[in-house]
């Protein structure tokens, strides 16, 4: 199990990467930031990034405006 | 004469030797980098490669003289009438990721982008370089009211600040823009004092 966003709860397998995660929840990848218990992963390691299990993962919605 | 005789105690001296970095001189970066100076922020580095237009006054910190100038000049010189002791470094261009190494004399980023795809190579690119320090960020400012829906969210080193929904493309209104502003300063604030 891995708590995405302090809030929802998602299983977790074996070699699952953040690619796989985003998948699952439906995330645009142009417009969110991603962090695995506190560190960045940038877009570019989201296909290879694995993730822990009990992993706390925070995806930050980006929108335009500032 | 003495502005900060009013400041919280303890607090001036420290943040009199901290640099924030203000990526972005419009809405957000306008508002939070009046606020920094008046905390009692050292040094600001001003980046914005745009000009002051006239539809840019209904909620960035310019006046109708500013129209036609360089943001950063602008900004620099309301700055420097409130605080003329301010360091500042001015970029008058717009930046991309193979800059973000010589923000290096910066303790902290103030995100302040008009752009999603742009928040996010600079939060990623200023973590990879930098990842000890803060970066702020704000996403979600759109509109009028709602204030509740606006929250912090932390992760690490990333704190970002906004309802995370609304986009610019329902327009921008002063009083929404100017808080989430005022809130990037306050983190700011709270993250140099080291009291995230």
């Amino acid at each position: 199990m891995i708590i995405i966003n302090d809030r929802d709860q998602i299983d977790w397998h074996e070699g699952m990467t953040v690619q796989d995660l985003l998948a699952v929840m439906g995330y645009s990848y142009a417009l969110i930031t991603v962090t695995v218990d506190d560190e960045l992963v940038p877009e570019h390691d989201y296909a290879h990034y694995q993730i822990p299990a009990g992993a706390r993962v925070t995806v930050f919605h980006l929108a335009h405006g500032g | 004469m003495d502005i900060f005789a009013r400041n919280v105690p303890g607090t001036t001296a420290i943040l009199q030797r901290k640099t924030v970095a203000v990526a972005g001189c419009g809405g957000l970066g306008s508002n939070a980098a009046v606020a920094l100076a008046r905390a009692g922020i050292g040094q600001l580095i001003l980046i914005d490669g745009d000009t002051v237009s006239a539809d840019n006054l209904n909620r960035q910190h310019f006046f109708l003289d500013d129209i036609g100038q360089p943001k950063v000049d602008a900004l620099a010189a309301h700055l420097h009438r409130i605080r003329p002791d301010l360091a500042l470094s001015l970029w008058r261009r717009h930046i991309g990721p193979s800059d973000i190494a010589d923000l290096h004399p910066a303790d902290l980023l103030l995100e302040a982008f008009d752009r999603a795809e742009a928040k996010r190579w600079l939060i990623e690119t200023w973590c990879e370089a930098f990842p000890e320090r803060w970066v702020i960020a704000a996403s979600g400012l759109a509109g009028i009211g709602r204030t509740e829906a606006i929250t912090v969210r932390r992760s690490g080193r990333i704190i970002m600040c906004g309802d995370f929904a609304s986009d610019m493309t329902g327009g921008l209104c002063a009083p929404r823009v100017a808080m989430v502003a005022a809130m990037q300063a306050n983190l700011a604030v709270e993250c140099l004092l080291g009291k995230p």
